[in-house]
C-alpha cells in the first residue's frame, strides 16, 4: 500500500466527515424553510440573513449544552448509543461513489473513500448497524416513552430491512455486483435501471423512508405520540448525534438511490456530475416533502405493510426477473 | 351582508353535511382492497401537490411580530388610560372613587385629596396590572369616561405585581390639545349616535 493511496484515503475521510457533517445542519435549515413554505411560514428569520446562520446557533448550541445522564439509566449504553448511530451513519458513506472521478494535479482522484466489491452490502450491513443507536439509547434510557420508541425501532428494524434486501436482489442480480461503481457503468452500457426495475425503484424507495425513519414511516420518534422517543433522555451534543446521523443517512439514501436506479453520475463528465447531484436533491427534497404532506402510520400497519404486501411483491420481482433473465 | 352579521348567526348554515363514512372493512380481503383502492387513487399526490402549490405560490402569512403587528380593534381591552376633557385639558378623573369600589380583583388603589379651589382631586392612583383582569368594568362604571381600556398589549416586568402610575396612563397634555387623544369605543363608551337620542331637561322649556 503505497503513501499516495493512504493520503488520499485519510483527506477523503476527512472531508467526507466535514462536508457531511455540514450537511446534516444545513439539512435541518432546508428543513426547516421547506415545511414552513409549504405550511406558508416564513421559517427561521433571524439569525442571519434568512436565518443561515441558525446553523450555526443551533451548533453553540448543542455544544455548550450541559450534558445530562440521568441517574437511572445504564451509563455505558447509554453514552455510546449515539455514537453508533452518527459512527455508522458515516461508514456507510465509505462505499458510496458521491461524484465522478476527476483529475487534480496529474493524480486521478476518485471520491469513494473504498471501492469494495460488496459495496451495497456493506452499505445496507451498516446502516442496519445504525438503528442499534435508537434501540439501545432508547432501552437504557430507564423512560418509558424511550422504551417504547425501541421496542418500535425493533420493529421496524425487521421488517424493512427484508424489503431493502430483496428488492434491491433484482437489480443485483441484472449487473451482477454489489458495487456501486459496476451498476454505474452497467447504466451507460444498458440505460438508467428503473426502466428494467421499476417495481424495485418504488419498494427500494419506499423502504428507504423506514431506513432513514422518515414520515410517514417516522415511528421510532413520533413526537406527538412518544416525545422525542429515544431522544427523550438525551441532552447537548448526545442528542446531536443522533441528528447528525440521521440526516447523513438521508443524504447518503439520497446519493444511493440515483446511482443504483437513476443512471448515477453516468460517464463522469462535469455536466453529469452536477445532474447528480441534481437527482440527489431531489430525493432529499423528497423527504422533506413527504413530511410536510403525508400522515404517519402505526407501527402495526408499517409491519403489516412490509411484511404483507412489500415483501411478496419483491420475491414477485426478484422471481420474475430471474426467469426473464434465464 | 355586514360584516358581522355572520356572527350574530348562530344556526348552522346551510352548507353543513355529514361526511359519507364507509364501513369498517372486515374480511382480509376487503381490507386489502381498502389499501389498494387507496394506495393507487393518488390521494397521497393530491397531498403532495397541495403543499408544492402553496410553497410556489409563496403566499406567506407569518407577522413577524416585533416588526410587524397586527391591527388591533377598537374595541381592545387592554392597559388603561386616563382621559383629559378635550376642550381645557384638564384631568377628567373627579376622584368619585367608584372604579376602586366595583374593582372585582381589588387591583385599583387611589387617594384624593381638595385643592386649593376645595375641588377633590386626585393624589395617588395606580392600577396593579398583575391582578387585574381586564374586565372593563372600571371603564363602564366611570361616570366622566376618564378611565377607558386603550390598546397597549406589549406589557413586560420582571415581578406580577407591576405597578402602573397615574401618569403613565395619563394622555400627555400635548395630544389633548392637538386633538390627538382618542376616544375608546369598548365598554362603557357612549353609544354612537347618543346626540340624537338626548332628551332635554324638563327645566328647558
Ligand atoms: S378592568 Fe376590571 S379588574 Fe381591571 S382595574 Fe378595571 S375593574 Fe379592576
Ligand atoms: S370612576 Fe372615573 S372619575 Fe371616578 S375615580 Fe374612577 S376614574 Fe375617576
Amino acid at each position: 500500500m503505497d503513501m499516495a493511496y493512504l493520503i488520499a484515503t485519510i483527506v477523503k475521510i476527512v472531508v467526507i466527515l466535514l462536508v457531511f457533517s455540514a450537511l446534516a445542519g444545513l439539512g435541518t435549515y432546508f428543513e426547516r424553510k421547506v415545511l414552513a413554505f409549504m405550511q406558508r411560514r416564513l421559517g427561521p428569520m433571524y439569525v442571519g440573513p434568512y436565518g443561515l446562520l441558525q446553523i450555526a446557533a443551533d451548533g453553540i448550541k448543542l455544544f455548550t449544552k450541559e450534558d445530562i445522564i440521568p441517574a437511572n439509566v445504564v451509563r455505558p449504553i447509554f453514552k455510546i448509543a449515539p455514537v453508533i448511530t452518527a459512527a455508522t451513519a458515516f461508514m456507510a458513506a465509505a462505499a458510496i461513489p458521491f461524484m465522478p472521478s476527476f483529475t487534480i494535479g496529474g493524480y486521478e482522484v476518485k471520491p469513494i473513500v473504498s471501492d469494495i466489491n460488496i459495496g451495497l452490502l456493506y452499505i445496507f450491513g451498516v446502516m442496519g448497524v445504525g438503528l442499534y443507536g435508537p434501540l439501545l439509547g432508547g432501552m437504557a434510557s430507564a423512560n418509558k416513552w424511550s422504551l417504547i420508541s425501541a421496542a418500535r425501532s425493533a420493529a421496524i428494524f425487521i421488517s424493512y430491512e427484508v424489503v431493502t434486501g430483496l428488492s434491491i436482489l433484482a437489480p443485483v442480480m441484472m449487473v451482477g455486483s454489489l458495487s456501486l461503481i459496476d451498476f454505474n457503468n452497467w447504466q451507460i452500457e444498458n440505460g438508467w435501471m428503473v426502466w428494467y426495475q421499476p417495481v424495485a425503484f418504488i419498494l427500494f424507495w419506499i423502504a428507504a423512508f423506514a431506513e432513514t425513519g422518515r414520515t410517514p414511516f417516522h415511528l421510532v420518534a413520533n413526537d406527538h405520540e412518544i416525545i422525542d422517543g429515544f431522544g427523550t433522555e438525551y441532552s447537548g451534543m448526545r442528542w446531536g448525534l443522533f441528528f447528525i446521523g440521521e440526516y447523513a443517512n438521508m443524504f447518503f439514501i439520497s446519493f444511493v438511490i440515483p446511482l443504483i436506479f437513476l443512471g448515477g453520475f453516468g460517464e463522469g463528465t462535469f455536466i453529469d456530475g452536477l445532474i447528480f447531484l441534481g437527482k440527489m436533491s431531489f430525493f432529499f427534497f423528497f423527504f422533506l416533502w413527504t413530511r410536510a404532506a403525508w400522515p404517519d402510520v402505526r407501527p402495526d400497519q408499517l409491519m403489516w405493510l412490509c411484511w404483507k404486501v412489500l415483501m411478496p411483491i419483491a420475491v414477485l420481482n426478484v422471481v420474475i426477473t430471474g426467469i426473464v433473465m434465464m | 351582508m355586514s360584516n358581522t352579521e355572520m356572527f350574530k348567526d348562530r344556526n348552522i348554515s346551510e352548507d353543513y353535511f355529514l361526511l359519507d363514512i364507509e364501513d369498517y372493512p372486515t374480511t382480509p380481503w376487503e381490507k386489502f382492497k381498502r389499501v389498494v383502492k387507496r394506495s393507487f387513487k393518488g390521494e397521497l399526490f393530491v397531498g403532495l401537490w397541495v403543499v408544492l402549490r402553496e410553497m410556489i405560490k409563496f403566499d406567506i402569512h407569518t407577522i413577524q411580530y416585533p416588526e410587524e403587528k397586527l391591527p388591533i380593534g377598537p374595541r381592545y381591552r387592554a392597559v388603561h388610560e386616563m382621559k383629559r376633557l378635550w376642550e381645557s385639558g384638564t384631568e377628567r378623573c373627579i376622584g368619585c372613587g367608584l372604579c376602586e369600589k366595583i374593582c372585582i380583583s381589588n387591583c385599583i388603589r387611589m387617594e384624593t385629596r381638595y385643592d386649593e379651589n376645595q375641588r377633590k382631586e386626585v393624589g395617588e392612583y395606580s392600577i396593579n396590572l398583575g391582578r387585574c383582569i381586564f374586565c372593563g368594568y372600571c371603564a363602564e362604571v366611570c361616570p366622566e369616561l376618564a378611565i377607558t381600556h386603550g390598546g397597549e398589549y406589549e406589557n413586560a416586568s420582571e415581578q406580577r405585581e407591576h405597578f402602573i402610575l397615574y401618569e403613565d396612563m395619563l394622555t400627555p397634555i400635548d395630544d389633548v390639545l392637538n386633538k390627538k387623544q382618542r376616544e375608546f369605543q369598548g365598554f362603557g363608551a357612549i353609544t354612537p349616535h347618543e346626540d340624537e337620542r338626548l332628551k332635554k331637561t324638563p327645566l328647558a322649556y
